[in-house]
């Protein structure tokens, strides 16, 4: 079936994709490629990579029936695919332990990563001291800020922090020095991309890894109630959880897939992250997507509440499924993702990030137009712990 | 032969290549300069098109982008500055950006303007050969070179591919990082520029870290042109006019030595 060859040998989806890096890059991605394809195919591999998501980061996630919040939507079941319960607290082990179960194949000792919210970076951070290697976290400074705690957590698991002082100070410029520190140390160090972005074949390398987020929730629906989720909803920055979730089920026609990215302070007031919603085609950080811009190209700052969405750019393969319709991608406001925040936290007792708070208010908003009978999966992609300062400055309180 | 052969036509002179960024610190400085350089023994300029996310290039080049950016300097900005400085000078001229103003700008009319611009070639450091092919077409249609960067990581493999496929010139990035001044040479160049050397015979040019008459000496005993940015770019913040000339005047003597 024609799903499963994407990408292509080029690594594009359709139109997105591709590698647009500098020459110094296009060996190593040369290297990982192939270092990526022997892995996936050597039963060792997956067997350890295996191994340790069930004994280390706590596979399988639970999938979870919210029946108060179902109650107090009025409408389909809701399950939650509880991310927030592996270890880290995020969807980001998966493709961190993945990864650096690959780099430590290639011999690569010394490991650098972006992080935006932090989540990819504690993830990072922790498997890279389970494996024994050097981690190097670049972190834009205003991400610092408003994830401190993340920030703290990394340096306990014996990672170094770089504050990222340039541009917008957030995830962007974290991307852009990993990329810079890559391209100046690229014969002994592993870049660890966190998100389904970058040139091939990060964005395969990271579904392949996230992937186990949908096999394993399709699984669950099956077994539980004996057909598939009518609806599956995840939300989208770069688009990693998404697309992990996502991806099992893109077979399944039935399946309806949402994305659910940032409007920030709404999508009029130009102060939101909502590539797919208002960017145009464009190439950034060795990928061609949809991208904001302005009309000279040059990228355009984002904002979002929540520091894991706040990045211009998205997955290849999002712009892909969004434009053959496969998926369709909507856009919660900070306000909005902040009423997830509190609807999941009263209803169920369970504390969302905000990124994945996002996905919860549109499913909430949704579920009455379903019947009883239907049911919507939702990605929750991490917990919210990191994001109590943020929220309780919100609310107008003070810690 | 294009206007950048012709730099290299000398057999007994070897070229001296300056980058600066367009608009920076203003576009009056980028006007001004280019004579300057011309006139102190530069044989090609590069004309710096600023990206907000310039991922190749180290801390000078990414202020300076900045600062134009913040200076209102746009792809149309630097043709028209492109189109003044061909009035006022007969050394060739090369856009070296990023490639989504391009791709935004459109491959065909970005081309066709350049070309009117008398823009006579392209660096683009994100835009290996693997992804470029319609826009070399383009470029080769609208009288442009389009010049591809190695670097030492290159596999003689990449080295064939890229250089076979250049115009102009091949660049040869000095080492494997971004742009920025530096006080020696990687050891291992001479070996790199062998390498590519039996891959093509266009000219060869190093840069990346090339910042003081000593380096670009050595260089030229290497290559067939030396590129200097980044310190370049550091003396037009600096606002001193002599400064850089005499700067550029040392350079040509360590070269031509």
């Amino acid at each position: 079936m024609k799903k499963e060859m994407l990408p292509d040998a080029r690594g594009y989806f359709g139109a997105y994709g591709g590698r647009f890096v500098p020459e110094v890059l296009m060996p190593a991605l040369d290297e990982l490629e192939a270092a990526f394809g022997k892995a996936r195919s050597d039963p060792a591999f997956q067997s350890r990579f295996e191994l340790l998501s069930r004994d280390y980061s706590g596979r399988p996630t639970p999938l979870y029936f919210a029946e108060q919040l179902t109650e107090h939507c009025g409408g389909a079941r809701i399950l939650l695919k509880r991310e927030d319960l592996a270890h880290t607290g995020a969807h980001k082990i998966n493709n961190a332990l993945g990864q650096a179960l690959l780099a430590d194949r290639m011999g690569k000792k010394r490991i650098i990563a972006e992080t935006g919210a932090g989540q990819h970076g504690v993830a990072v951070a922790a498997v890279c001291a389970m494996m024994g290697m050097n981690c190097i976290v670049y972190m834009g400074e205003e991400d610092i800020h408003r994830q401190s705690l993340n920030v703290f957590r990394m340096k306990l698991m014996g990672a170094e922090v770089s504050p990222v002082t340039v541009g917008s100070k957030t995830l962007k410029e974290a991307v852009s020095e990993a990329i810079r520190d890559w391209v100046t140390n690229v014969r002994d160090t592993y870049y660890l991309l966190g998100s389904a972005v970058g040139p091939h074949p990060y964005p395969l390398m990271v579904r392949e890894f996230q992937s186990v987020i949908g096999r394993e929730a399709r699984q669950q629906v099956l077994d539980a109630y004996g057909r598939l989720p009518d609806c599956v909803v995840a939300c989208v920055g770069g688009g990693s959880n998404a697309i992990g979730m996502f991806h099992p089920f893109t077979a399944d026609k039935e399946v309806k897939l949402i994305g659910v990215e940032a409007a920030g302070r709404g999508l009029d007031t130009g102060k939101h992250a909502a590539s797919l919603a208002e960017g145009r085609i464009g190439v950034l950080h060795g990928t061609k997507s949809y991208l904001l811009q302005d009309s000279a190209g040059q990228i355009r700052d984002t904002h979002s509440v929540s520091a894991g969405l706040d990045y211009p750019g998205v997955g290849p393969e999002h712009s892909h499924l969004k434009d053959s319709g496969r998926a369709s991608y909507v856009a919660v406001t900070d306000e909005e993702s902040l009423e997830g925040f509190d609807l999941l936290s009263r209803t169920e007792g369970i504390i969302p990030a905000l990124e994945s708070a996002h996905a919860i208010f549109h499913a909430a908003k949704i579920a009455k137009s379903f019947d009883r009978k239907q049911i919507i999966a939702v990605c929750l992609s991490g917990r919210g712990d990191k994001d109590i300062g943020v929220v309780a400055a919100a609310k107008g309180v003070k810690l | 032969m294009s206007r950048i052969q012709r730099a290299f036509s000398r057999p007994s002179r070897k070229a001296l290549i300056a980058y600066v960024t367009v608009g920076y610190p203003s576009v009056e400085a980028t006007l001004n300069v280019v004579s300057l350089l011309a006139e102190s023994g530069c044989d090609l300029v590069e004309l710096g098109i600023p990206f907000s996310d310039p991922l190749a290039d180290g801390v000078t080049i990414q202020k300076a982008s900045f600062q134009a950016l913040q200076n209102g300097v746009t792809p149309a900005v630097c043709l028209d500055v492109a189109r003044q400085l061909s009035k006022r000078v007969d050394t060739p001229l090369v856009f070296m950006t990023y490639y989504n103003p391009i791709l935004k700008y459109g491959h065909e009319t970005f081309c066709h303007d350049c070309a009117k611009a008398e823009i006579d070639g392209l660096i683009i450091p994100d835009l290996p050969p693997d992804e470029s092919q319609e826009l070399e077409t383009l470029t080769q249609k609208s009288g442009l070179d389009l010049i591809y960067i190695l670097a030492p990581t290159s596999t003689n493999k990449r080295i064939r591919l890229a250089a076979g496929r250049s115009r102009g010139f091949v660049y040869l990035a000095s080492v494997a990082g971004v742009t920025g001044a530096r006080d020696e040479l990687p050891p291992g160049l001479g070996e790199f520029a062998a390498r590519v050397r039996t891959a093509t015979s266009l000219p060869l040019c190093v840069g990346f870290g090339i910042s003081n008459a000593r380096q670009a000496g050595q260089v030229a005993g290497i290559a067939d042109g030396v590129i200097v940015g980044s310190r370049i770019v550091n003396l037009m913040g600096e606002g001193s006019t002599a400064g850089l000339q005499s700067f550029i005047k040392e350079l040509r003597s360590a070269i031509d030595q």
